[in-house]
């Protein structure tokens, strides 16, 4: 008698991921990215005398690192197969809620738990709506994005807040050369706070997204999320949790953006979610969700850092530049599908 | 479905009457015939681009480029009449249709023919097209007394007590009401939304219909341009910025699906005057208009809502489509949870 027991069975591995050829690997959507930010910053510098200034260069990181700390969020988000296109109202909410808290006399500690206070409120709002009454994500944050817009220029009206205490301004203007652990070596002192706060959402993001069982559930319900619940995931709840985080990224966002600015009208950050979508998509996240990694999404940042602040230095104008934002939003999704089809058309 | 459409207009147009008799309270002139002429007129441009938002909705698009197209069209006509008076003001229509009508065939040509989601595509044009708008006119003004007095007051020029901007509205949605029951493009628009795959089968090509819908939003988008800066005497850059969303919310109010099929012309018109009739009481009952925005806002989520459990009762929905919004709650017996 041979009964094939479990040790004489042939054993068959599946492994955990596929090895990727090195081939593969130089034409990914990230590498392509990787040498466009590369040749963007060659041509930029050989455009502008100013543009290899460090301090100039440090300047510029303020072109994508606030939205980009959305734009991680929104990742997220969009992987799942949601998106949220009321973040720039929510830097409007938290950013009045901050001033008027400012007016009231809190102190900066008090107004950053505002600001994060606010966007974890909007979120929720948000994840409540899509998550829990399960209503289309779409239709739902186009409401919530006049509403709490709405609420703000109701709060402002034609007014502007100001009067922030002095210490608020670290937040987007500050260096870190300010602390005395940082060291001092040459370079180092043009490092500014948001700087070092992208690279440690870029840092966090892409661990959890890559990294970690939430991360997979992520992906797991973007690409087919009934199979997802049959399979034991929370589906509603991974989305909440995704709203609230796009909520908070965004306090954090006003957060930065306030200080920096020093005021808040009810039009601060008008267009950012715009912005922060197409950052994704540039990234390589497909707006169907499903696909998309968070290191795609950081050199999207900065190619589009590094276009606007050339594009600046160029003297091109603000609404000019907002053209480029768009066609790069349409071309870059439409390129892959054109180049698919006439791969599979050659194939044929 | 059609008894649930009813009931809904229905409903719909009794809050506003409601509205109306609730604000003349307050203000006795509210109610007037005038008055109510004036809101009608006040509303027509959102009307009418609500009715070209609807046919997109109803392909299970959404157009978020139609403010835009409305700024960039405006803005080259009312540089056309400037630089050439001589230009009779039909023309300078059927120039506003055309530009607007090719603005939207190009957001339709992305969605059929590459096949960009929609909102992607029109979220890209929108920052395109107004930006077009700045390029060409250099960030300058035309002012009204550039315009030709006839290019300015045709719209004005009343007719049995209403503005032609209101007849045109009224014209407008006639034709499209027409349109959507009696032709074949009509039908179409409904069999691709509600179902694409039977629509295929059935004989309806999809995209083609799809791109033919943004086509008109794109017309209707140009002749709003026209009407838009005749009205304010002003065009420049940022005219109607943000509108989109008003649009949007209008066919959301009017119980127009974003799922696709389903929809009507009663209720995008009712849609936007609902919103008109908010526009016009804020001031009358003196609440500042700055309230606007967000009483808009949460008047959408509300439609939104209501309209989400209006589809679920009627359990038309195709499972697969309410699954993919919702998947089931899956009830795992607890073990031991009987003991």
């Amino acid at each position: 008698m041979t009964i094939l027991t479990a040790e004489k069975r042939p054993v068959r591995v599946i492994p955990d991921k596929l090895s990727t050829p090195i081939s593969r690997i130089l034409g990914s959507w990230e590498m392509l990215l990787a040498a466009v930010a590369i040749s963007i910053f060659i041509a930029n510098s050989l455009a502008s005398p100013h543009f290899l200034d460090p301090w100039n260069l440090s300047d510029a990181t303020y072109n994508f690192t606030e939205k980009a700390m959305i734009a991680f969020a929104m990742t997220l988000l969009i992987i799942s197969g949601e998106i949220d296109l009321s973040v720039a109202a929510i830097i409007a909410l938290a950013s009045t809620a901050m001033g008027a808290a400012a007016q009231a006399g809190f102190q900066t500690p008090a107004l950053v738990g505002i600001g994060l206070g606010v966007g974890l409120l909007c979120g929720a709002f948000n994840g409540l709506l899509v998550a829990r009454i399960g209503l289309p994500s779409i239709v739902v944050t186009i409401g919530t994005m006049s509403l709490f817009r709405g609420i703000a220029q109701i709060v402002l009206g034609d007014q502007a807040y100001g009067g922030y205490p002095a210490s608020f301004a670290w937040f987007g203007q500050g260096y870190m050369s300010d602390f005395p652990w940082w060291p001092a070596l040459p370079g180092f002192e043009v490092v500014t706070f948001e700087m070092v706060a992208f690279a440690a959402f870029a840092l966090v993001f892409g661990i959890l997204l890559h990294r970690t069982t939430f991360g997979r559930w992520i992906y797991a319900i973007g690409n087919n999320a009934f199979a997802a619940q049959f399979s034991g995931i929370p589906v509603q709840r991974t989305k909440f949790v995704l709203f609230l985080l796009t909520g908070v990224m965004s306090g954090f966002a006003a957060v930065c953006l306030t200080s920096r600015l020093g005021s808040t009208r009810h039009t601060i950050a008008a267009g950012w979610e715009l912005e922060a979508i197409t950052m994704a998509v540039l990234g390589g996240v497909s707006i169907l969700g499903g696909s998309g990694t968070i290191p795609g999404v950081v050199l999207a940042a900065i190619v589009m850092g590094l276009v606007t602040f050339g594009l600046g230095l160029l003297n091109v104008p603000g609404i000019v530049m907002s053209i480029f934002i768009g066609l790069l939003l349409i071309l870059v999704i439409a390129l892959p599908i054109l180049f698919r089809r006439i791969r599979s058309k050659a194939a044929a | 479905m059609s008894r649930i459409l009813k009931y809904r207009e229905l409903l719909l147009f009794g809050i506003i009457c409601v509205l109306i008799a609730a604000f003349s309270y307050r203000a006795p002139g509210f109610s007037s015939p005038r008055s109510l002429a004036n809101i009608f007129n006040d509303t027509s441009i959102l009307m009418i681009l609500a009715l070209g938002q609807m046919a997109v909705i109803l392909t299970r698009s959404i157009d978020l480029s139609v403010a835009a197209n409305l700024s960039f069209t405006g803005m080259a006509v009312a540089m056309l009449n400037a630089a050439y008076p001589g230009i009779p003001l039909p023309l300078l229509i059927c120039a506003a249709l055309a530009i607007g009508a090719a603005l939207g065939a190009i957001n339709g040509l992305m969605v059929w023919k590459i096949g960009i989601p929609a909102i992607v595509a029109t979220l890209g044009t929108l920052t395109i097209y107004r930006g077009m708008a700045f390029v060409l006119s250099g960030g300058a003004w035309v002012n009204q007394t550039q315009m030709t007095p006839a290019f300015l007051n045709t719209p004005r020029m009343p007719v049995l007590g209403l503005p032609l901007l209101g007849w045109t509205a009224i014209l407008v949605i006639a034709v499209i009401a027409i349109v959507l029951r009696r032709t074949v493009f009509g039908r179409s628009l409904y069999a691709a939304g509600g179902n694409p795959t039977a629509a295929l089968y059935a004989g309806v090509d999809v995209g083609r219909t799809t791109f033919f819908a943004f086509m008109l939003s794109g017309a209707l988008a140009g002749l709003c341009g026209y009407l838009w800066v005749s009205r304010y005497a002003v065009a420049y850059v940022d005219i109607a910025a943000g509108f989109e969303l008003d649009t949007v919310a209008a066919c959301v109010i009017g119980g127009i699906s974003t799922l696709g099929g389903i929809g009507s012309v009663g209720g995008a018109v009712l849609g936007a005057l609902f919103l008109g009739v908010i526009k016009n009481a804020l001031p009358v009952i003196n609440i500042s208009p700055f309230w606007q925005m967000a009483i808009s806002g949460l008047v959408i989520i509300i439609a939104v809502l209501f309209n989400a459990r209006q589809e679920r009762r009627k359990g038309r929905l195709i499972l697969r489509e309410t699954a993919k919004r919702r998947p089931p709650r899956i009830e795992v017996p607890v073990e031991g949870a009987a003991a």
